[in-house]
C-alpha cells in the first residue's frame, strides 16, 4: 500500500490551506554554523515552540494570546526566552572536543507555573527550568534598595516588604546535569509517560534515568559488541510509548526497529518484538543499507503507530505487525537513481525527522531544496511545500511544489538536477492540536498555519 | 550541486565479467553514467571512493560511529561483488596491528581503532588505490600474508588474485596515480628506488611535518614488513 507521489492538493485533512505565518532567523546568505537550527520541538499544549541550534543556544517562542485589538496577530509566536544551554567541552582524557549543538529538546509535561525540559548534546542532558518573574519585593529591612546591606545598629523600625509589578522577566536555570553515562553520541532523548524517567539513547547504548537523579543511570538496551571488529550495526532513534511506561522502541542503521518491554527484563538486549520490512530484491544497490538506515522514529499519538524515516520514505507500522509497515509514502523517490552521486557528497547520510499531526491523520517530513512533504493519512493525497523567504508574504498561500523526476520539465516545476542540496529540511514539527507546523529551513525558523486557523 | 557523473579512472579491466552484470544494481540504464563509463570502473571508483570515506571518517577525533558501521558495511557489499566466485571468510579475528593505531586514532575505542586500522592496513594492500595517503601495496603472490599485517586478512584479501595481474607491469605502475602530497616526497620514495635504501635510513632521512611520530612509527613498520618480503633471499639487495 504504497502512497503515491505528486499531487498538488492540500493535505493535512479536510482540505487543508497552508499559509505562511512567520519567519525567524537572520535574512543574511552567509550563515554562521552556530546558527543552524539542529532541534525544533513543541510544548504538550502547543502554546511554546522550542528551538536548538548548533552553537548550543535554545530559543523558545511563546505563543500570543488572541487580542481582538490585534485580530491579525492570530496567535503569533514570539521569543520568550533564550539560553545558551551547552557550551563546548573538552574531554582531556581522550583529548576531543565535545560539541556544543544541540541534538534534541524534549518538553516536559507542564505541573506547575514553570516550565520544564530537556535538552541534550552528544555527550550530556540538562534539565532546564524556565520561570516568570513578574513581581518583586520591596522594602526590605535588612538591605536597601540597591542592595546593599543595612547597619542593622541603624534600624529603627521594621517594615513589611511588599510586593510590587514588575517587568516580566523569562528566566532559565539549569535544574539537573545528567552526565558521563554515555561513551557514544547521545541521538535522542524521550520522556516517558510516567513523568519521572526518561531515556537517553547513543549509538550503541540505551540509558534510563530517573528526573531527580542524574549521579546514576541505569543501561537497559546494550548492543556493543564484545568485539568491535564485529559492529556493523548502531542505534539511530528511541523513543518511549506515549502511554506505556515500561514499552519503548528503538531503530537501528540497518533499518530495523524493536520494540521492548521493561517488565521483561532490566536488561532490554532480548527485544519484545522486532519490526523489519523484507528488502525487495528488484531495487537492490550496494546503497540498500545506507538508505535503509532509519534516521527517526516517532510514535503516533494514540500509541497504535509508529512511524519510521529512512532516506528515500516514511513508513507506518502498526505495533502488531512487524513484518511489514502498513503504509510507505515516498518522500522523493526521484533521488533513487542519484544515490551514488548522494554518497559521493555525503548527503545520503543525512538524518531527516518526520512528525504527526495532533490526532495522527497526517504527517510530515522534510527532504531537500527548503521543500518538506505531507502525507494525509486517510485521503491518501500528499503535497510538496517550500519554505523560502520569496513565499513570506503574511498569511500568503503556500503553492504546492513539484519536482520533475526526467522527461520534459513542465512549467512550474523543477528539475531534479537543479534542488540545491544544501537546503535541507531535517527538522520539523507539528502543534499537538492545531494545525500550525515549524519548519526549520538551515538557520531560519518557518511557522506556517491552516487558513482556517 | 549533483555530480552528474562519476569519478572516472582509466584502469586495466582486471574485473570479469560477473562484476559488469553486478555493479549495474544501482544504476538504472538511462542514468548517463551507465552510457558513459563500463559499470566494471564504476564500481572500482566507488570502492575507492568508499576506503576514502572510510579513511576520513577514521581520521575525525571522534569518528561518527553510525557513519562509519554503514561505510564499512557497503564497502564489504562492493568488494564482495567485485570477486563474487571467492568465499567470504568470517571476519578476522583480532587484528595483530599494535597499540600504535590507537594513538593513531586517537579514537574513545581502543578495539574500534584497532580493528578499523587493521581494516585499513588491509585495504592499504590493494593495487589502484590512487587516491589513499597509503601508498603501500601488497605485491605478493596472492594468498601469502604480507608481514607486519595481520595473519588472516580475510575478505578484503579477496582481491588477491586480481593484484597478481598487475605485477607483470613491475611496481613503479602501481605508485603512478598516487597521491603523496601529504607527505614529503622523499619520505616515501616509489617502490624502485625504495630497495636500495635501508629500511632503517627511509624515516630516519625526512620528517614530514604532516604525520606525527605515532603514524611514522606505525607507517614505519608495515613499511619494514613489505621490504621485508619483497626483498630476495641472498646477500645483499
Amino acid at each position: 500500500m504504497a502512497g503515491a507521489g505528486g499531487g498538488g492538493c492540500p493535505a493535512g485533512g479536510n482540505d487543508l490551506q497552508w499559509c505562511f505565518s512567520q519567519v525567524k532567523g537572520a535574512v543574511d546568505e552567509d550563515v554562521a554554523e552556530a546558527d543552524v537550527i539542529s532541534t525544533v520541538e513543541f510544548s504538550h499544549s502547543g502554546d511554546l515552540l522550542a528551538t536548538g541550534d548548533k552553537g548550543g543556544r535554545v530559543v523558545i517562542f511563546q505563543r500570543e494570546q488572541e487580542n481582538k485589538s490585534r485580530p491579525h496577530s492570530r496567535g503569533e509566536y514570539n521569543v520568550y526566552s533564550t539560553f545558551q544551554s551547552h557550551e563546548p567541552e573538552f574531554d582531556y582524557l581522550k583529548s576531543l572536543e565535545i560539541e556544543e549543538k544541540i541534538n534534541k529538546i524534549r518538553w516536559l509535561p507542564q505541573q506547575g507555573a514553570a516550565r520544564f525540559l530537556l535538552s541534550t548534546n552528544d555527550k550530556t542532558i540538562k534539565l532546564w527550568k524556565i520561570s516568570e518573574r513578574d513581581k518583586r519585593a520591596e522594602g526590605y529591612n535588612l538591605k536597601d534598595e540597591d542592595g546593599r546591606l543595612r547597619d542593622p545598629l541603624r534600624i529603627t523600625a521594621l517594615r513589611v516588604p511588599i510586593l510590587k509589578p514588575m517587568d516580566l522577566m523569562v528566566e532559565a536555570s539549569p535544574r539537573r546535569i545528567f552526565a558521563n553515562a554515555h561513551t557514544y553520541h547521545i541521538n535522542s532523548i524521550s520522556v516517558n509517560s510516567d513523568h519521572e524517567t526518561y531515556l537517553s539513547a547513543d549509538d550503541l547504548r540505551i540509558n534510563l534515568w530517573h528526573l531527580e537523579i542524574t549521579d546514576r543511570s541505569f543501561n537497559i538496551v546494550d548492543i556493543k559488541p564484545a568485539n568491535m571488529e564485529e559492529l556493523t550495526e548502531v542505534i539511530t532513534a528511541a523513543e518511549f510509548h506515549p502511554h506505556q511506561c515500561n514499552v519503548l522502541v528503538y531503530s537501528s542503521s540497518k533499518g530495523t526497529i524493536r520494540l521492548c518491554d521493561m517488565r521483561s527484563s532490566a536488561l532490554c538486549d532480548r527485544h519484545s518484538k522486532f519490526f523489519e520490512e523484507p528488502e525487495d530484491p528488484s531495487s537492490r544497490s550496494f546503497f540498500s543499507e545506507i538508505i535503509s538506515s532509519v534516521s527517526d522514529v516517532k510514535f503516533s499519538h494514540s500509541g497504535r503507530y509508529m512511524m519510521t524515516r529512512d532516506y528515500l520514505s516514511v513508513k507506518v507500522w502498526d505495533l502488531n505487525m512487524e513484518s511489514r509497515p502498513v503504509e510507505t509514502h515516498q518522500v522523493h523517490e526521484y533521488l533513487r537513481s542519484k544515490l551514488c552521486s548522494l554518497y559521493e557528497n555525503d548527503c545520503i547520510f543525512d538524518k531527516f525527522e518526520c512528525c504527526w499531526n495532533g490526532s495522527d491523520s497526517a504527517i510530515m517530513t522534510g527532504s531537500y531544496n527548503n521543500f518538506f512533504r505531507m502525507f494525509d493519512r486517510t485521503t491518501w493525497r500528499d503535497v510538496t511545500l517550500e519554505a523560502s523567504r520569496e513565499n513570506s508574504k503574511p498569511r500568503a498561500s503556500l503553492k504546492p511544489r513539484r519536482v520533475c523526476a526526467g522527461g520534459k520539465r513542465k512549467k512550474d516545476e523543477v528539475s531534479v538536477d537543479s534542488l540545491d542540496f544544501s537546503k535541507k529540511i531535517l527538522h520539523t514539527a507539528w502543534h499537538p492540536v492545531e494545525n500550525i507546523i515549524a519548519v526549520a529551513a538551515t538557520n531560519n525558523l518557518y511557522i506556517f498555519q491552516d487558513k482556517a486557523n | 550541486m549533483l555530480s552528474k557523473g562519476l569519478k572516472r579512472k582509466r584502469e586495466e579491466e582486471e574485473e570479469g565479467k560477473e562484476a559488469l552484470a553486478v555493479d549495474t544494481w544501482w544504476l538504472d540504464p538511462g542514468h548517463p553514467a551507465v552510457a558513459q563509463a563500463p559499470p566494471a570502473v564504476a564500481s572500482s571508483s566507488l570502492f575507492d571512493l568508499s576506503v576514502l570515506k572510510l579513511h576520513h571518517s577514521l581520521r575525525q577525533s571522534e569518528p561518527d560511529l553510525r557513519h562509519l558501521v554503514l561505510v564499512v558495511n557497503t564497502l564489504r557489499r562492493i568488494q564482495a561483488s567485485m570477486a563474487p566466485t571467492a568465499a567470504l571468510p568470517p571476519v578476522p579475528s583480532p587484528p595483530t596491528a599494535p597499540s600504535i593505531a590507537d594513538n593513531l586514532l586517537a579514537s574513545s575505542d581502543a578495539a574500534l581503532s584497532a580493528s578499523m586500522a587493521s581494516l585499513l592496513e588491509d585495504l592499504s594492500h590493494i593495487e589502484g588505490l590512487s587516491q589513499a595517503p597509503q601508498p603501500l601495496v601488497d605485491e605478493g603472490p596472492p594468498g601469502r600474508p604480507t608481514g607486519g599485517a595481520p595473519p588472516s586478512l580475510g575478505a578484503l584479501d579477496l582481491l588477491g588474485p586480481a593484484t597478481g595481474c598487475l605485477l607483470d607491469d613491475g611496481l613503479e605502475g602501481l605508485f603512478e596515480d598516487i597521491d603523496t602530497s601529504m607527505y614529503d616526497s622523499e619520505l616515501w620514495a616509489p617502490a624502485s628506488e625504495g630497495h636500495k635504501s635501508s629500511p632503517e635510513d627511509g624515516p630516519g632521512k625526512e620528517e614530514a611535518p604532516e604525520l606525527d611520530e605515532a603514524e611514522l612509527d606505525y607507517l614505519m613498520d608495515v613499511l619494514v614488513g613489505t621490504q621485508a618480503l619483497e626483498r630476495p633471499p641472498g646477500p645483499g639487495r
